[in-house]
């Protein structure tokens, strides 16, 4: 080691002014933070309470470079997903790791950059490579903590007067990383050697000016190089501004006070969740849980190896602790195995993408840090699709676990507000944001190409209990989502848009109805060579609704070949346009050719296949789940919903009870005493109907004595019980099953490859994973 | 901190406040007198006596009974579903939508679940009908308990004194 450090002419101990090690520094900060309870030791906030204006305004200034940074950053970019939905952030860190403050934008990387600033410090890059002024590092290892390959961070460390003083992160979501499926979140590949370019923390660039070996391997390696470079600039412009900006508060505040503030803010964002947890939430334990589908037995799943084709569930339950002094534990226990697919995740992605969500309720301020984690204990058992810990695991869309997961966690803790009172913070859930359109190919300008429609960034949001959820809104990731100008979006891609209409019915019933998903019906134009699939959930619904509310519509697919379109243009006959409102009526077919080769189902997932100029493509963006039963919802906004067209006339009746006139102009008027008479039918039909719960538990019991259900569902609850004997004994004391009833994976016939010898990425020589969770 | 009147609190829960005054509730701190004015605007709406102390649904609410000072879980037509710390749904009614045909019954076909993958469960209160909830688990799946509160630390945080039998 010693020799290494020599021959590279690094030498331990002088980035710091203690002396000590970046290692060293760091661990001496955890061991004080698990010492005291309070980060860093940090018992007062000495520099806040003795000057809160200069704290202030080094927090200000901090957070306002971050934020003008990333708007100026973001228009060097030319990739619509980071110029459009602004899928980038700037994250300030302390020379520990620990974040400071961050931009607006993705907040899920203030920990996956923090993660890879901890794996360089925790492997001695300190050594080797070797940390000075003017280095940037490059990292999108899922292994290290990243999300998915396609997040791109380039991390600069920040020196003034010969010593690091801090770290600055940015990312970017690049079109596309080179994966076996195009298009950033694809699917085919089953393993992270498919997954696209890996980049692990790599010295890319040495006195401010990238590596050409990295330009141009990282080049070779990926479809979109336009999109790609400029991303890099776009990061790398970013950071130096952000760095500018460090040194020169430096120069104004000096640099005691800023280093002081740099660990005391991140005590102030733990103290800020306490605080505001004691607030607005409950003591207590919450339960949730949510479910996706991973449907691979179907034909049109094409995957590299036999142990990936079969129908599987994703199972993630989560048990929240409230506790008495204010902190918060999240408990995963019993979720199932990971898989041979791209929806696995890492402890730091599954952590840190939680606080997305809750800066959107629990901690709604502009002062994201490192902070609220340190009030925050996860437990994310080893083996689990959240801590595979199997360094072959593929993570392209880890989102679709991701997020499926988080909603219930929005939905569970959201009982606590609405049990004290806090109405306005409550939210029923939030759609899985699907579908992903994606795919590649040769575009219209003759470019080898990939896609990745963001049009998901606004889907409808959950019900709150006092309104409803708001209408291809935003998605659970991206609080400032954004649908994207259809303009912008047939410049992107070779696919003309004939329509983009609000998707009726697939808000989630209630008191307080979901948002309402919408779909584009896409046909593709000009391409030379074109593929697509399609990226979301079918099969099952990743949301409930709330108390009483629905869960929101389920997705299905709609493609169509050999359409005849160019013929019918020139012929100028009838054309696809606008809304597929009920899908079982199949209205676009009416307008094809004779022979056209239509899939209308409920397979979702797809892998990569050619689509064929005039071809078309259904990209419907979901809804979001309902709160309070329907028979509370107001006369008026049924009728309003009717009249909006987010209403089937079959699902006020059915539904609402509604009973409604509708005149020539098709304008309806809601009766509202028959209205009300009939909704108390309906509760007298719900009690005709339905049977005591202890009494239905028998028959179910019955069931699972007989093992009578799908493959897809033994096999989640397999996995579960193989990975957790407590969800198992749970499982059986509930149910009252005998105490010699099992189900072992092995008994189903399921590929078992990889289920029971794991290759963790802590077995390679020289490597010590950052591991910050319970496992 | 901002601070709200009960006729505020009262629109709130029937969902007729006005969006300036959501949106300030949304943004400031969280005003600490909201428990006791929310409880005040729950127990006009119901016609028990028993006190109401924390709200479980918008029909269902953990009391003090004013019987026995046992602490149950309440439906606002008066049907009591129990211990609080035991789970209220083991005394519901229950109708699981696990067909085709009981699924578009709720949503056209394609837009809903495929049962053999996911069942709807939705809870009725045996007395009045009303849904007090809807669980959307794979076949097999226990009931959820969704929320145990801890009552003696949420008086504690609130400064209050707590009922007797918690
Ligand atoms: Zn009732």
């Amino acid at each position: 080691m010693t020799i290494m450090k020599n021959a590279l002419g690094y030498t331990p101990g002088v980035l710091l002014e203690s002396g000590l090690t970046l290692n060293d520094h760091r661990n001496a900060i955890q061991e004080r933070t698990a010492k005291t309870g309070f980060y860093n030791g940090h018992e007062t906030l000495e520099f806040k309470d003795k000057d809160p204006i200069g704290y202030e305004r080094i927090f200000s200034k901090v957070r306002a470079g971050l934020v003008n940074s990333r708007e100026v950053a973001k228009k060097i970019a030319a990739s619509p997903i980071v110029e459009q939905e602004g899928e980038l952030c700037f994250t300030l860190y302390n020379p520990a790791g620990d974040c400071v403050a961050t931009s607006t934008g993705i907040i899920i990387h203030v920990g996956t950059m923090g993660a890879a600033i901890k794996y360089m410090i925790q492997n001695d890059w300190e050594s080797n490579p070797g940390i000075s002024d003017g280095d940037m590092f490059t990292n999108n290892d899922c292994q290290v903590g990243n999300v998915h390959p396609c997040d791109i961070a380039t991390i600069v460390p920040i020196f003034y007067d010969g010593f690091l003083r801090g770290w600055v992160g940015g990312m970017t979501h690049v079109i596309d990383t080179g994966a076996v499926g195009p298009g950033s979140m694809s699917n085919g590949q089953i393993q992270r050697f498919g997954d696209g370019i890996q980049i692990s923390c790599r010295k890319t660039g040495i006195n401010d000016t990238p590596l050409r070996d990295y330009l141009h391997e990282s080049q070779r390696n990926i479809r979109t190089t336009k999109y790609w470079i400029l991303d890099e600039k776009t990061r790398i412009a970013g950071c130096h501004m952000i760095r500018k900006m460090l040194t020169e508060v430096i120069e104004e505040e000096g640099v005691e006070a800023v280093e002081k503030f740099m660990y005391e803010v991140i005590e102030d964002g733990r103290r800020g969740l306490v605080k505001r947890i004691k607030a607005m939430c409950v003591p207590g334990t919450v339960k949730t849980v949510a479910f996706v589908d991973v449907p691979y037995s179907h034909p049109d799943v094409h995957v590299p190896s036999t142990f990936a084709k079969m129908d599987s569930i994703m199972h993630a339950p989560c048990e929240i602790t409230v506790k008495a002094n204010g902190t918060w534990r999240l408990d995963f226990e019993g979720c199932s195995r990971w898989g041979w697919h791209t929806y696995n995740t890492n402890p730091t992605a599954f952590t840190s993408g939680i606080w997305v969500m809750m800066t959107q309720s629990l901690v709604p301020t502009e002062r994201i840090n490192d902070g609220p984690r340190y009030a925050t204990e996860f437990r994310c058992p080893a083996g689990t699709w959240t801590n595979p810990k199997d360094r072959r695991t593929a993570h392209a869309d880890a989102w679709h676990f991701l997020v499926s997961s988080w909603s219930s966690l929005w939905r569970g803790i959201s009982r606590t507000y609405f049990a004290r009172g806090y109405l306005e913070e409550v939210n029923a859930g939030n759609s899985n944001p699907c579908n992903w359109l994606q795919g590649g190919g040769v575009n219209q300008d003759g470019e080898v190409h990939a896609v990745n429609s963001f049009e998901t960034a606004a889907c409808g949001t959950g019900a709150c209990a006092m309104k409803d959820g708001l209408n291809h809104a935003a998605a659970i990731w991206n609080p400032e989502g954004d649908m994207g100008d259809i303009e912008i979006w047939e410049l992107a891609e070779p696919l003309l848009y004939m329509g983009r209409r609000i998707k009726t019915n697939t808000g989630g019933y209630g008191k307080y109805r979901g948002g309402l998903g919408y779909e584009t019906l896409r046909m593709v134009w000009n391409s030379a060579d074109w593929t697509m699939f399609f990226m979301g959930n079918g099969y099952m619904n990743s949301d409930w609704g709330l108390m009483g509310g629905y869960p929101s519509a389920t997705g299905y697919r709609f493609e169509a070949h050999n359409t005849g379109l160019k013929e019918r243009i020139a012929e100028g006959k009838s054309l696809p346009l606008g809304q597929d409102r009920d899908p079982s009526l199949c209205e676009y077919e009416k307008h094809l050719g004779p022979d056209a080769i239509v899939k209308r189902d409920k397979q979702c997932i797809t892998t990569e296949d050619m689509f064929d100029n005039g071809d078309l493509y259904l990209n419907y963006l979901r809804g979001g789940p309902g709160f309070g039963d329907p028979l509370d919802r107001e006369i008026a906004s049924i009728q309003e919903d009717l009249n909006q067209n987010f209403l089937m006339e079959e699902f006020a009746i059915k539904i609402y009870g509604a009973v409604f006139t509708k005149d020539d102009e098709g304008v309806y008027t809601i009766d509202a005493a028959k209205t009300k008479a009939r909704q108390a039918e309906i509760r007298k039909e719900r009690i005709g109907r339905g049977v005591p719960v202890r009494e239905w538990m028998e028959t179910e019991r019955a069931k699972i004595i007989d093992k009578d259900a799908s493959l897809a569902v033994q096999q989640m609850f397999a996995s579960s019980f193989y990975l957790s004997a407590k969800f198992l004994a749970e499982f059986k004391e509930f149910w009252d099953l005998p105490a010699d009833w099992e189900l072992p994976e092995e008994e189903l016939g399921t590929p078992m490859y990889g289920a029971r010898h794991n290759i963790d990425i802590g077995d390679l020589p020289d490597v010590h994973p950052v591991i910050m969770v319970e496992e | 901190m901002s601070t709200y009147t009960k006729k505020q609190v009262s629109d709130l829960v029937k969902g007729t406040l006005d969006w300036d005054t959501v949106h300030l509730m949304l943004s400031m701190p969280k005003d600490e007198a909201r428990y006791k004015l929310y409880m005040e605007v729950l127990q006009e709406n119901v016609s028990y006596d028993d006190k109401i102390i924390l709200a479980v649904g918008p029909h269902l609410n953990i009391v003090e009974s004013s019987k026995d000072q046992e602490i149950i879980i309440k439906c606002d037509c008066g049907h009591e579903f129990g211990h609080y710390s035991k789970n209220w749904k083991l005394n519901a009614l229950i109708y699981v939508r696990d067909n085709v045909e009981k699924m578009k019954e709720v949503y056209p076909e394609l837009m809903a679940p495929d049962t053999n993958w996911q069942v709807y469960r939705e809870y009725y209160c045996p007395s009045c009908g009303i849904m007090h909830d809807v669980e959307a688990p794979t076949p097999w799946y226990p009931v959820m308990h969704d929320i145990q509160p801890d009552l003696k630390t949420f008086f504690e945080w609130l400064d209050m004194p707590a009922p007797a039998k918690i």
